[in-house]
């Protein structure tokens, strides 16, 4: 069995910057399993720009952004395989992938980061009442057909969720000479970016209906007409305030959720509100030398902060490989109106700034974020506004964690 | 000339396809649908029912005891998952636990293994079973099929012993001539001596072609939910409610591919519509909670509705019709009908083509190919495949494992996948998690290629379902 020191597990835009920087890191050998034919991840298909304004401090395509860490890779001499599914890794850091070159492969390596993003919610997981018709898209699987294979799935579309793809793609198709009735959004406000509302909806005329959701899809054989509906606050359907709109599309962008078969099967925890790991503040999952890092972490709003993320992650794996210490950690819980805090889990005498990531379940005004250690507050971060569309990032000095067993808390209130 | 012809693909048809082509007859399977098993065979329970269930003295009682011993020893020789996983009626009432004596009743006098568990013995075996439930009454030889799959290589088997058949192929009129009938469709005139009408919801409309239908029935709908396999062990047997009037109740069924459905509902609709409803969801979501606890919804995958014909009498209508005896109805065939089937045929057979004409067994019966399915393998057989053929080794459905070289052989099988949910239905990409969301566009390209066609116009399903134009 051939032995790696790492093998990162994706070769989209986490996957290469933890290669990277676990390169970057000490570590000597390193592969990138990516299931596609080609590196880049989901950036191949995001031809829009908006990309890279951070980390690059220019703004680039998804496929431009690709190529940038690709060439990093090709010059850093980072093998990868391309077509190589991973269909299993175990706790004892062995990996299994299946290609079309070199069949059934094991592998073992002594660190492992998962890397291989997230799948878009998709029609039956939401239950949308109606007929299974051809013409329901998720809004990236449109993507794809338009900017991968150049097919037009529709001319008169309507958009579910105010998700980024969505909003991207309701301008993409308005572009190719579709017509784009209108996006319907279950919660009262948007879940996209407030870039995207403004440059792919507002600037075509495109209607945003929040408080509103998809209660009928009726066609024969394809979409013929999709029926919307207000919610009241439960979201529950309010009856008499349907819109009927004669559509041949029906594109989805309802959420995305981390992809994470391969750590459940080898038996790490999840995080049922990230539905991503649990990770402590070096990335690492709860099987010693497995991390993870990007979209299969964490849904990111940006992909800036996806390559930040996982160049901790590279650079923990590889620093950590000859370490087996076992640590006590403290917890992070958040408080009301916050999704969830990635990491899940400290160590309290880590020495390494420690990023927290949450996203807020509400929008809020001008707010005060509060970090508290058995009700003393570490550290407060005043923001103008937050959203859940975008996800906020707080550096936190370990130098003023106050105990080394009390948890902490992250709050938020609005001023 | 045809000898006979059978109108409708689905698991009906198929049987009889599959039984008829070993004779030596000319025959022919015509439907409407773009693929085999596309209407009620498409959507359903995929359950093989013991027969306890039926009442005494109808064709469902006799049949359904029948057809699961037939589908017993022909899943060797076809192939074909069969799952035997067992079922559980259970009873949360005194009143409850007199139906599961009255059904233990049955069951012990037509010989079908059961036996009845306290609730102890029952949480033991399935511990989500109901805090209300008080008894159960186990059926061990309840099993699962996968339907398509079944009819599938049923069909296969069927054409490649000189049946015909056409699919996306309406029939339009049945016209009597002296001594055969010419059907007409959409594409063209085919002349039988017999037919036989098994086209499900669609029977009565190829009945009232020739005749006043000689039965009366009304289309039920049931819905359903997909469970993913995450769901896996929330139940291992099948967990029926005690029936009621209103027929078997909403079930949990596990599937022969780790998936669990929680359904159907039972509503009887005027037409063809086989939408969902969020009362028909919601509707099973509050009638489980009877029978299950701790049922996953956020790991609800899909939903999906099936149509059923159901007889006004209760009854299978399966007899030719009075004015016309070479004109044979397989009719009203609902729960209990994918158990059955295969006893259908036999039935239909034996007691009415058997009396038309002359059936010689042919002397050489040809075997189809069983299609190659990766997962199980092992390893080094694995291996051995792939570097025969790369394309066995480049996974196109990440969720459910396959791969290139999987869905290349269903286009070129011998009733090969010619469009997406073809394909989905054959080799399963699409089944899992995402629901196609990243491979949808890999199938259809590989569907462009191996039939050499624009990808613009690769077919979801039906005709009118291309899958859009090339963006300029």
């Amino acid at each position: 069995m051939k032995e790696y020191d790492i093998v990162v597990i994706g070769g989209g835009s986490a996957g290469m910057a933890a290669a990277l920087s676990a390169k970057e890191n000490g570590a000597s050998s390193i592969l990138i399993l990516e299931r596609n034919n080609g590196m880049g991840g989901i950036l191949e298909q995001c031809i829009h720009n908006g990309f890279g304004l951070k980390i690059f401090k220019e703004e680039m395509t998804g496929p431009s952004f690709a190529q940038k860490l690709l060439d990093q890779i090709h010059k850093q001499q980072i093998p990868y395989r391309l077509n190589a599914n991973v269909t299993d890794i175990g706790s004892d850091l062995t990996v299994t992938y299946v290609s079309d070159t070199e069949g059934i492969t094991h592998l073992k390596a002594r660190a492992i980061i998962i890397a291989c993003g997230c799948y878009e919610r998709s029609r039956g997981a939401i239950s949308i009442p109606g007929k299974r018709l051809k013409g329901v898209y998720t809004a990236g699987a449109a993507q794809k057909y338009l900017n991968i294979e150049n097919i037009l799935v529709g001319k008169r579309v309507f958009i579910l969720g105010s998700g980024d793809i969505g909003l991207i793609m309701a301008r993409r198709m308005s572009l190719e000479g579709a017509t784009v009735l209108g996006a319907a959004e279950i919660m009262p406000y948007s879940n996209g970016l407030m870039r995207n509302i403004v440059q792919c909806l507002n600037d075509f005329d495109i209607p945003l209906y929040l408080a509103h959701t998809v209660v009928d899809i009726k066609g024969n054989e394809h979409v013929e007409s999709i029926t919307i509906a207000q919610v009241d606050e439960n979201r529950r359907t309010i009856k008499g305030t349907e819109k009927t709109f004669d559509v041949d599309t029906l594109l989805l962008s309802v959420g995305l959720i981390p992809e994470n078969d391969l750590l459940i099967n080898a038996g790490a925890q999840i995080d049922p509100k990230t539905k991503g790991a649990i990770v402590n503040e070096r990335f690492e999952t709860s099987i010693p030398h497995i991390y993870a890092c990007g979209n299969a972490l964490q849904v990111h709003d940006l992909v800036d902060y996806v390559v930040m993320e996982a160049r901790m992650a590279g650079a923990n794996a590889a620093k950590d490989l000859n370490k087996t210490k076992r640590k006590e950690y403290i917890f992070t819980t958040a408080d009301k109106d916050i999704g969830y805090i990635v990491p899940q889990k400290i160590d309290p005498a880590t020495k390494d700034p420690i990023i927290l990531s949450f996203r807020p379940q509400r929008p809020l005004r001008s707010s005060r974020i509060i970090i508290k250690q058995n009700d003393v507050i570490i550290k407060t971060v005043k923001k103008n506004y937050l959203l859940p569309s975008e996800m906020e990032r707080i550096n936190l000095d370990p130098t003023l964690l106050i105990s080394t067993h009390d948890n902490l808390m992250i709050a938020v209130e609005e001023l | 000339m045809y000898d006979i012809a059978i109108i409708g693909a689905g698991i009906i048809g198929s049987f009889l396809a599959y039984d008829l082509s070993r004779y030596q007859l000319n025959i022919i399977i015509i439907d409407k649908a773009n693929d085999i098993a596309n209407g009620t065979t498409m959507a359903n329970s995929a359950i093989i029912h013991t027969g306890y269930d039926p009442k005494d003295n109808t064709l469902k009682a006799t049949l359904n005891q029948r057809g699961a011993c037939l589908y017993n020893e022909l899943r060797s020789k076809l192939d074909f998952t069969y799952q035997k996983c067992g079922s559980y009626v259970v009873a949360t009432s005194e009143d409850e636990i007199n139906i599961l004596y009255e059904l233990k009743k049955r069951a012990d006098e037509r010989k079908i293994q059961n036996s009845l568990l306290e609730k102890d013995l029952l949480l033991l075996r399935e511990p989500n079973i109901a805090d209300g439930v008080v008894m159960g009454l186990e059926f061990p030889d309840t099993a699962i099929i996968y339907p398509w799959e079944v009819a599938i290589a049923l069909m296969e088997e069927a054409v490649l012993n000189g049946a015909a058949l056409h699919l996306g192929e309406e029939v339009i009129d049945i016209t009597r001539q002296e001594d055969h009938f010419t059907i007409t469709t959409n594409k063209g005139l085919i002349p039988s001596k017999i037919i036989i009408n098994a086209a499900g919801i669609h029977a009565k409309d190829i009945g009232q072609l020739i005749e006043a239908v000689p039965f009366k029935t009304q289309i039920k709908r049931g819905e359903y939910f997909v469970l993913s396999k995450k769901a896996k062990g929330l139940i291992d047997h099948i967990i029926f409610p005690a029936p009621s009037n209103k027929g078997k109740g909403v079930l949990a069924v596990p599937t022969v591919h780790g998936n669990i459905l929680l359904g159907p509902t039972s509503d009887v609709i005027e037409e063809d519509d086989n939408s969902t409803t969020a009362e028909g969801l919601a509707y099973i979501r509050e009638n489980l909670t009877k029978t299950i606890k701790n049922v996953p919804y956020g790991e609800v995958i899909r939903s999906y509705s099936g149509l059923r014909a159901a007889g006004n009498d209760g009854d299978f209508y399966i007899k030719p019709s009075c004015n016309y005896p070479s004109f044979i109805y397989a009719a009203c065939i609902d729960s209990p009908g994918l158990a059955s089937a295969p006893a259908i045929s036999e039935y239909i057979i034996k007691n009415y083509i058997g009396k038309l004409t002359e059936l010689t067994v042919k002397k050489q019966l040809k075997q189809r190919q069983k299609p190659l399915v990766m997962a199980k393998l092992d390893d080094e057989k694995k291996n051995e495949i792939i570097k025969k053929d790369p394309r066995f080794g480049k996974i196109v459905c990440k969720c459910e494992n396959i791969s290139y070289g999987e869905i290349v052989e269903a286009i070129h099988a011998v009733c090969g996948a010619k469009t997406i949910k073809g394909i989905k239905k054959r080799v399963r990409p699409g089944m899992g998690k995402c629901q196609g969301g990243f491979c949808e566009v890999e199938v259809a390209k590989i569907i462009a290629k191996e039939l050499n066609i624009p990808l613009s116009e690769v077919l979801y399903d039906e005709p009118d379902s291309a899958l859009g134009k090339e963006a300029k």
